[in-house]
């Protein structure tokens, strides 16, 4: 008996290194302590009422952002462990299987679990507030939206220590990622975890769509309506077709390795191909996803900091929507290697260099935006103009990339790598962090510390540009990616040097930015007037942090940027009052079924990843359970009566 | 904040920082900047092309930024010009739309003249000589069909010639890349790739993989020795006199996952690397007749005869760089 539960628990478990068994121990106290702090405090009733069931997009928001900072940290852990193996060459401090898994978990992380998220989490903080909206159209689907994505993450993370990491690249290339080279559960949870957070994407996706579509405040007609909004609207648009097709695309992969399908095998009529045609096809339309919203944060931080209107706004949503119909077009430029017919590189040579030009019509926009106006630098604007430069540059070794012929020489190369971290965390990172830093107060009521941050920008930026501008030289000197390590012979040793002890920069930046918020929480600026940063938009007419139903009054729009509009026709008295008139307020009922679906969906993903049929349909059976239930749900909604949101506005500091 | 100035100063350091990598580009270990062939020749020019129709947006756009941060930024002395509502102008607007399209525009024509020259054998006036490449976990099988010999982990080829390297994998996909002699292709198991290389001087170069297969995958480096034709001859006829013979078995021992040193064989079984393609292939339309570096055009799925074409798999291939492999014959070019 015991000796077969050591056998069990010996792969189950993963073993042998003492890296893992450290994060095994630290991940066992972390869990423990909150445990303990719930009981002490008898906290957990209040999590649950709450947080867990809550269909609050406000607090459904900062649950994406906490979690997204985790990943941030488990990603960005990973990074550091890949550049300290590469510091020098030769080094054994990781083994090629530990690396492998290392750069697979930190790509996938990245992108799936850290930007996705963080992107979500601004959806939800900003979009119905910008839109004079009391909720997203569909508050349940938002909350299983984010506890499909959360289950998903956390059985992601958990082969770290059940089972092993998986090991074939973030995008998990057949056939290296078929039973037959890549065997165990590790890539099993690759798919499960990306699959039912992708369930939650697609759900977010069409969400926000209606919501903008459906809830805009009366008189904001869609060419009034703020920028954010307008990327929100393009990034969804490209959710809602791209997701499927990664849904579909891993289902079969799934198939091939639990059911012994041929999808995408190397024989018996496989065509692994065909996987990098389909993963593309979302792949590629997933960095236009999560760097569009970018473009929206910066649009709002450059009018909001240079004080004035945002410089071309028609084509600004030109370039936007543009932008999402182009990325559809461009998914071969991942595989101009491949060896296809120089009709089909030269069409997607030329479609990716297109999308070049509504982006570069972008900047010009930005940076006229800041022409004749007046520039204050407070952290969302030193973001923002730390973007333009790095986001130039990205973009141009995009277009290099674009080069069908050139890129023979650059394809998996650390050109390539510097590229699209230029791009990534020169648009994405720096355009989320802009956002958080920009609507931080709004959500939580206090500005997060000026002098702190400073150290955390300029450690990220020197960081950045110390880390990744040596990896475009490494590029040319051949050094291909996924290697584990070099020899001395290559000349790489200089610059890979160099490189680490960027990324060890952005590491401290990052440490800066929690130190921040921890800070912040106690002596950060307290915000009393709902508009610290003399906004434009509608969020910023409303206290801060916003009340649960967000607008005690409907605002009538009249113009783009309306609160503006109405501060400045308060300060020369054309300003004509309304009669307030408040009513009660229709809003959402909390609900735990989000939660437990989710939790069910856990359940099934844990049993398909060990191939144990029997769990996974008692997971799938708990979740169509749910479902069933919910339908025969009718009480799902009430009214917040007149009195509590007078007494909710006078404790804001608003009378009515 | 301290006010505009550090930004500038930061992008600076950034120019300088460019330009430093791009005049250091000279050094030998820059082995893309260091084109030994007409290929990477080729693809040198178009990358210089582009570096340099980036720069003309690139360096103008980082002053202009640089310039109006400081210019416009609020400080009390600032005196100038605010016009919180000047927010259009058709002019401008124009102008910044055309620009990236002009430059897209040349660029686009380069790019694809030369995507459809590197399909080409690079030099017409002399007979390119055929290479196989098999990709194994985790080593380079290397079979010369004119020669009948074969390597691992080691390729010489003679200089001023062009090969015509067929590449395959029997392996998870990697990609063939000897970046002084140009770029890289796909190895890809039931399929073959071609790439036309050529070294104009004798040297020596190093080839690796390119994409990712697991475990081994950073050991799968080669050295290329270019040599001159007598050389060359020398080579193969030493091959042929003082190294066993590739037999079947020994093959399968090769193709068994593990790194490899490097290996000459005075022979190979023969057909190993259609055997290899076409293991895979299922019975994809063949393609026979014609040299395969012709670009042919048909429809290859009217021979019923291959086998496993009950599945139904009918594919139009308009035969490009990338073949199905016949699963029966041999091809004709193979005939030595």
């Amino acid at each position: 008996m015991w000796e077969s539960l050591k056998e069990f628990a010996s792969w189950f478990f993963v073993t042998g290194d003492p890296l893992i068994y450290g994060a095994m121990v630290s991940i066992a106290l972390t869990m423990v302590a909150i445990v303990f702090v719930l009981t002490k405090y008898k906290k957990w009733g209040w999590l649950w009422r709450e947080w867990l069931t809550t269909v609050d997009h406000k607090r459904i928001g900062i649950m994406y952002l906490i979690a997204s900072l985790l990943m941030l940290f488990r990603g960005g852990v990973d990074a550091l462990l890949m550049r300290v193996q590469l510091a020098f060459p030769n080094l054994e401090f990781l083994h090629s299987d530990h690396y492998n898994a290392i750069f697979t978990t930190h790509g996938t992380i990245m992108i799936l679990f850290m930007a996705m998220p963080m992107m979500f989490g601004l959806f939800n903080m900003v979009v119905p507030l910008q839109l004079g909206a009391r909720d997203v159209a569909y508050p349940f689907l938002n909350a299983v939206s984010f506890w499909l994505f959360m289950f998903g993450a956390m059985l992601f993370n958990l082969s770290f220590v059940i089972g092993g990491s998986p090991d074939a690249g973030w995008l998990s290339y057949p056939p290296l990622s078929q039973n037959d080279f890549s065997p165990g559960p590790g890539q099993n949870f690759w798919i499960w975890g990306i699959q039912i957070s992708g369930i939650g994407s697609l759900a977010t996706g069409i969400n926000f769509i209606v919501t903008i579509l459906k809830m805009r405040a009366p008189g904001m007609k869609l060419m009034k309506m703020p920028m954010f909004s307008w990327s929100v609207l393009s990034s969804c648009i490209m959710i809602i077709f791209a997701f499927p097709i990664l849904t579909v695309t891993i289902a079969l992969l799934y198939l091939d390795r639990f059911a012994g399908a041929h999808f995408f095998t190397m024989d018996g009529g496989g065509n692994p191909m065909m996987y990098l045609n389909l993963i593309w096809m979302w792949g590629h339309p997933e960095v236009y996803i999560v760097v569009v919203p970018a473009f929206g944060i910066f649009s709002e931080v450059v009018a909001t900091f240079a004080k004035k209107k945002l410089f071309g706004y028609t084509s600004m949503v030109i370039a936007v929507m543009g932008i999402s119909i182009l990325s559809f077009f461009t998914w071969a430029h991942h595989f101009f290697t491949m060896g296809t017919s120089a009709n089909v590189i030269a069409f997607f040579a030329i479609t990716t260099m297109l999308i070049a030009i509504p982006t570069g019509v972008k900047i010009f926009n930005w940076l006229f935006t800041m022409y004749r106006g007046k520039i204050s630098f407070k952290q969302p604007m030193m973001w923002t103009i730390a973007f333009i430069p790095c986001f130039v540059v990205g973009g141009a070794t995009g277009v290099m990339l674009a080069v069908a012929p050139a890129d023979y020489q650059y394809h998996n190369s650390y050109f390539l790598i510097a590229h699209f971290h230029q791009v990534l965390i020169g648009g994405v990172v720096f355009g989320y962090l802009a956002g958080i830093y920009y609507w931080w107060p709004k959500l939580f009521g206090f500005k997060l510390d000026e002098k702190l941050g400073a150290w955390g920008f300029w450690l990220w930026n020197i960081g950045f540009y110390v880390c990744f501008m040596p990896q475009y030289a490494l590029g040319f000197m051949g050094m291909t990616r996924r290697y584990y390590t070099y020899g001395w012979d290559l000349g790489w040793e200089p610059l890979n040097l160099v490189s680490t002890v960027g990324a060890f920069l952005m590491g401290a930046g990052f440490v800066f930015q929690v130190w921040q918020i921890t800070y912040s929480i106690k002596h950060g600026e307290r915000d009393t007037t709902g508009d610290p940063w003399n906004g434009r938009t509608l969020e910023w007419s409303i206290p801060s942090p916003a009340p649960f139903y967000n607008f005690a009054v409907v605002p009538q729009v009249k113009e783009l940027d309306d609160f503006w509009r109405v501060k400045e026709e308060k300060a020369n008295g054309t300003y004509k009052e309304e009669p307030v008139h408040l009513e009660p307020i229709h809003m959402p009922k909390n609900s735990g079924l989000p939660f437990i679906m989710s939790f069910c969906w856990f359940i099934a993903g844990f049993g398909f990843v060990w191939e144990w049929t029997w769990m996974a349909a008692i997971g799938m059976v708990g979740v169509a359970l749910v479902m069933w239930a919910r339908s025969f749900q009718y009480d799902t909604d009430y009214y917040v009566p007149v009195d509590e949101v007078r007494r909710t506005e006078a404790s804001l500091g608003r009378v009515y | 904040m301290s006010g505009g100035k550090w930004p500038r100063r930061l992008q600076l350091a950034v120019l300088a920082a460019l330009a430093s990598i791009m005049l250091a580009g000279c050094g030998s270990d820059y082995v893309v900047l260091n084109p030994k062939g007409p290929v990477a020749q080729t693809q040198y020019d178009l990358i210089m092309i582009s570096i340099i129709l980036c720069s003309i947006i690139i360096i103008p756009v980082i002053a202009l930024t640089a310039f109006i941060v400081y210019r416009y930024r609020d400080t009390p002395n600032n005196k100038a010009t605010y016009k919180p509502n000047w927010a259009h102008s058709t002019k401008l607007e124009v102008i910044w739309w055309s620009i990236p399209i002009v430059i897209i525009a040349i660029l686009g024509y380069f790019t694809v003249r030369d995507t459809y020259a590197l399909k080409e054998n690079p030099n017409k006036e002399v007979q390119p000589m055929v290479i196989q490449v098999t990709s194994l976990d985790w080593k380079w099988l290397f079979t010369y069909p004119e020669q009948n010999i074969a390597t691992v982990n080691y390729l010489q080829i003679p200089a001023g010639v062009p090969v015509q390297f067929q590449i395959s994998a029997e392996a998870p996909m990697n990609s063939f890349w000897v970046p002084e002699l140009g770029g890289q292709i796909y190895a890809m198991a039931g399929m073959t790739t071609e790439l036309y290389l050529q070294a104009d001087h004798p040297g020596e170069f190093q080839g690796r993989g390119a994409n990712f297969t697991g475990e081994g995958f950073a050991h799968m480096q080669f050295n290329v020795k270019a040599t001159s034709q007598d050389e060359f001859d020398q080579w193969v006829k030493e091959v042929k006199g003082t190294t066993p013979a590739m037999s079947k078995e020994d093959y399968e021992q090769l193709r068994k996952p593990g790194l490899s040193d490097v290996l000459t064989y005075s022979s190979f079984p023969e057909g190993l690397f259609e055997e290899i393609v076409s293991k895979y292939s299922h019975g994809h339309p063949m393609e026979t007749g014609g040299s395969m570096h012709d670009s042919m055009h048909m429809d290859g799925d009217k021979k019923e005869s291959a086998p496993g074409s009950e599945a139904g798999e009918k594919k139009d291939e308009s035969a490009h760089s990338t073949h199905h492999m016949p699963n029966t014959a041999m091809t004709p070019v193979m005939s030595h």
